[in-house]
C-alpha cells in the first residue's frame, strides 16, 4: 500500500519556474507523479511542463485540488513556501531546499503545530512510492515496488539501501528521506508509526547519522510500539565531535548524538544494527526469511 | 560562523548586556593604549582564538602593570595556542583583547542553544559556572536548568524567574538577570544566532550581573542576511583546507589517516569513511562533492586531497542518480591527467549510466581500480593505501 503519498496524490510544485523546480519536475512527471499545478509569484496563468501555473497556493489548491506540495524554493524564501503550503490546505509538504535558517525552521515548526497538515525535510531529497509517486531528487529507476520502508536521513546513502532492497528482490513501498537538517518535519518516530500500520510493509530500514537524539528516540518506540523488524545503519562512527559532517544536522555537540550512542540505543531496542551499509539489504532479507 | 570573544562583547554591549570594558589590540603597543585607556590598575590580557580553553593554556593572563600588559601581549601575538578545543596545531593569535579587571564573587554559566528535541531556542543555565559544563551535566545534572521558549509566547518572565531562582541570585540580581536575558533573546533572534555562551556569567565585587566571556556561534544558513555579521569572520581561525573547499562548493574535514575519500552525498561520505575503517584502514578526510559534481569540481578535490602528504591511496564513491556515472568517469579521468595523481586510485560508480562509466574508466589507460561494490572498493582500498 505505501505511506503518505500514492498514484492518487495530486502533487502541486511550488518553485516550478525555478532551475532546481523545472529539471526536477519534469523527472518526477516523467516518472508518473501526478503534478497538478506549479507555483510561482507573478507567473500565474503561464503554463509550465504542462501544468498550470498559479500565483498563490491558495489558488492553486482551490482549482486543482492538489493535496501534496514539493517545495524547490531558494533558501532565503523557502520557510514562507512552507507556512503558505500549510496555510493552503495541502496534506503533506516536501521541502527539498537546503539551507534554510534554522531560526526560520523553529517558527515554521511552531507553526504548523496546530496544523494537521504535516512536512517532510527541509534539506531532503523528498519520498518515493515506488511505481506510483514520485517528489524529489532521488532517481527513479534504482527503486521497485516492494515491502520494505525506508526511513533516511540522507540523500545518496538512501539510494545504497534502496539500491540494495531492489537487487535482491524485496523492493520498497515507500523511502522517505526525512532530510539533514536540526529542526525538520517528520522525525523518525513519525514515519515508523505509519510503516507499522501498512499492511504492504514488512521490514523497515533505517538509516541515521551523527548528530541529535532522534535516533535514540526512535529505538525507544520501536521497542514499545514496532513488532515489524528494523534493519538499522548510523553513518559518522569515525566523524570529530565538534564538526559539522556536511548535512546542518550532522554534528556531535555536547557529548549527544554519536554513532555509539545510537547504535547502543538501537541495539537494546531490539532493532538489527548493521556496521556496514552495504549489509542493509541483507540483513533485511535475512531477517524476512530469505 | 564563529565570533571571538571581543567581537561578541561588542555585540553584548550593542543589546544592552553588561560587560567589563576593554578593547581589541593587534600590537604590543595599542594593547598598552588600551590599557591606558582603560585605566584602574589590573587588566586581564586574553589571547583572542576561536577555542574555548585559553585560560589553561596560558593564554588568559592578568596584569598589574603597563608592562605586564606589553609583556604578556607580546607573549602571545603571532604564537600558536594550544588549548583542548583548538586541536593539536593550536589556532594563531593575531589579536589581544585587552578587559578591565572585575572583581569575582560568583561564577555561573549561561548559554543558549537550539534544543534540537523540541524544535525551539533554549536557555541553560547553573551556578557552577567558570568550569566544564559538560562534566557538570554528566556529574550533577540536577545543577543544571533549561527553559524552552515559545517563538509565539517569548521569553516568558516566569522562564526568567526560574533560571533566577535555580541560580541563587537576590532580588537584585534577578531583575538584572531578567532584563540580561530578555535582551540576550534578541540577540539571538536577531543575528540569527546557532549558539550564545557567557561562561562565566559573573557576580562581581558590587553585586552586579556581568557577562565576563561570550562565545557567539552565527548559524551558516543564515549569513546571507546577516552581511554585517558575515564580515566578522576570522578565516585565520579555520582550517584552511576546509575554507578553501568550501569556495569550491566542496565540504571538507580533515581527518588523520592516509585514505583520502570522494563521495557526493554528506551521509554516504561518513558511511564510506566508517566503512574504511570497520575494513581496518584510517580515513584521511571527509569530502562531499555534492550533488552536479562537474569535472571542475572534481579536479578541485582531487588537488585538495593530495595537498595533504599523508595520503596514500583514493577512494572515490560515486552513486550517480541525477548525475552520470560516465560524466563522473569523464571528470575523474581528466582530474587525474590534470592534477597527476601518484597514489592508487580506487573508483566505485554505481547509478545512471554505470556500464559506460565503468568501460571509460577501463579504457582510460590510467592506473585506476574499479571496484564493484561498496565492500570491494573499500577492501581495495585499504590494500592499496598499505602497499
Amino acid at each position: 500500500m505505501s505511506i503518505l503519498v500514492n498514484k492518487n496524490s495530486k502533487i502541486v510544485c511550488q518553485g516550478i519556474t525555478g532551475n532546481q523546480g523545472s529539471f526536477h519536475t519534469e523527472q518526477c512527471i516523467e516518472y508518473g507523479t501526478n503534478v497538478v499545478a506549479g507555483v510561482t509569484p507573478g507567473r500565474g496563468g503561464e503554463t509550465h511542463l504542462g501544468v498550470p501555473v498559479y500565483d498563490t497556493m491558495r489558488a492553486a489548491v482551490a482549482e486543482t485540488g492538489a493535496d501534496v506540495s514539493m517545495i524547490y524554493v531558494p533558501a532565503p524564501f523557502a520557510a514562507d513556501a512552507i507556512l503558505e503550503a500549510a496555510d493552503s490546505g495541502v496534506d503533506l509538504i516536501v521541502c527539498i531546499t537546503e539551507g534554510i535558517p534554522v531560526l526560520d525552521m523553529v517558527k515554521v515548526k511552531s507553526a504548523m503545530r496546530s496544523n494537521d497538515c504535516r512536512l517532510i525535510g527541509p534539506n531532503c531529497p523528498g519520498i518515493i512510492t515506488p511505481g506510483e509517486c514520485k517528489i524529489g531528487i532521488m532517481p527513479g529507476f534504482i527503486h521497485q515496488k516492494g515491502r520494505i520502508g525506508v526511513i533516511s536521513r540522507s540523500g545518496t546513502l538512501t539510494y545504497e539501501a534502496v539500491y540494495q532492497t531492489t537487487q535482491n528482490g524485496l523492493g520498497q513501498t515507500t523511502c522517505v528521506g526525512i532530510g539533514g537538517d536540526p529542526v525538520r518535519g517528520m522525525n523518525f518516530i513519525d514515519c515508523l508509526e505509519l510503516f507499522e500500520a501498512d499492511p504492504e510493509t514488512d521490514g523497515i530500514v533505517m538509516v541515521g547519522e551523527i548528530g541529535g537524539t532522534d535516533e535514540e528516540a526512535a529505538a525507544e518506540f520501536i521497542q514499545s510500539e514496532v513488532s515489524k523488524p528494523v534493519v538499522a545503519y548510523i553513518a559518522g562512527v569515525t566523524a570529530p565531535p565538534g564538526k559539522r559532517m556536511g548535512h546542518a544536522g550532522a554534528i556531535i555537540a555536547g557529548g549527544k548524538g554519536t554513532a555509539e550512542d545510537k547504535f547502543k540505543a538501537l541495539d537494546a531496542a531490539g532493532a538489527a544494527t548493521v556496521r556496514s551499509p552495504a549489509q542493509l539489504g541483507c540483513k533485511m532479507l535475512e531477517l524476512l526469511g530469505g | 560562523m564563529n565570533l571571538h570573544e571581543y567581537q561578541s562583547k561588542e555585540l553584548f554591549a550593542e543589546y544592552g548586556i553588561p560587560v567589563p570594558k576593554g578593547f581589541p589590540a593587534e600590537t604590543a603597543a595599542a594593547a598598552v593604549a588600551a590599557a591606558e585607556q582603560l585605566g584602574g590598575d589590573l587588566w586581564v590580557v586574553k589571547a583572542q582564538v576561536h577555542a574555548g580553553g585559553r585560560g589553561k593554556a596560558g593564554g588568559v593572563k592578568l596584569a598589574r602593570s603597563a608592562e605586564e600588559v606589553r609583556q604578556y601581549t607580546t607573549d602571545m601575538l603571532g604564537t600558536q595556542l594550544v588549548t583542548h578545543q583548538s586541536g593539536p596545531e593550536g589556532l594563531p593569535v593575531n589579536i589581544v583583547y585587552i578587559e578591565e579587571g572585575s572583581e569575582i564573587e560568583r561564577e555561573l554559566y549561561l548559554s543558549m542553544l537550539i534544543d534540537r528535541d523540541v524544535s525551539q531556542v533554549s536557555f541553560i543555565a547553573s551556578a557552577a559556572g567558570g568550569m566544564d559544563i559538560e562534566q557538570v551535566a554528566v556529574a550533577s545534572p540536577e545543577q543544571i536548568f533549561t527553559v524552552a521558549i515559545s517563538p509565539d509566547a517569548g521569553l516568558q518572565p516566569y522562564q526568567a524567574r526560574q533560571l533566577a531562582f535555580g541560580l541563587e541570585l537576590n532580588k537584585t540580581q534577578s531583575r538584572q538577570f531578567a532584563g540580561l536575558i530578555q535582551n540576550l533573546y534578541r540577540l539571538f533572534e536577531e543575528c540569527d544566532a546557532s549558539l550564545v555562551e557567557v561562561n562565566p556569567l559573573i557576580i562581581n565585587g558590587a553585586g552586579d550581573v556581568i557577562a565576563l566571556d561570550g562565545k557567539i556561534n552565527i548559524d551558516d544558513n543564515a549569513l546571507f542576511r546577516q552581511k554585517r555579521l558575515a564580515e566578522m569572520r576570522d578565516p585565520t581561525q579555520e582550517d584552511e583546507k576546509e575554507r578553501e573547499a568550501a569556495e569550491h562548493d566542496l565540504s571538507y574535514v580533515s581527518l588523520d589517516g592516509n585514505i583520502a575519500c570522494m563521495v557526493n552525498g554528506a551521509g554516504l561520505a561518513m558511511a564510506t569513511m566508517d566503512l574504511i575503517k570497520l575494513h581496518g584502514g584510517e580515513p584521511a578526510n571527509f569530502l562531499d562533492v555534492g550533488g552536479g559534481a562537474t569535472s571542475e569540481r572534481v579536479s578541485n578535490a582531487f588537488k585538495l586531497i593530495l595537498s595533504n602528504k599523508n595520503v596514500a591511496a583514493i577512494l572515490v564513491n560515486i552513486f550517480g542518480g541525477i548525475v552520470r556515472c560516465d560524466l563522473i568517469a569523464e571528470g575523474i579521468i581528466d582530474a587525474v591527467k590534470e592534477v597527476g595523481v601518484s597514489v592508487p586510485v580506487v573508483v566505485r560508480l554505481e547509478g545512471t549510466n554505470v556500464d559506460k562509466g565503468r568501460a571509460l574508466l577501463a579504457d582510460s589507460g590510467l592506473d585506476i581500480i574499479s571496484a564493484e561494490n561498496l565492500t570491494d572498493a573499500a577492501v581495495k582500498a585499504v590494500a592499496a593505501a598499505a602497499k
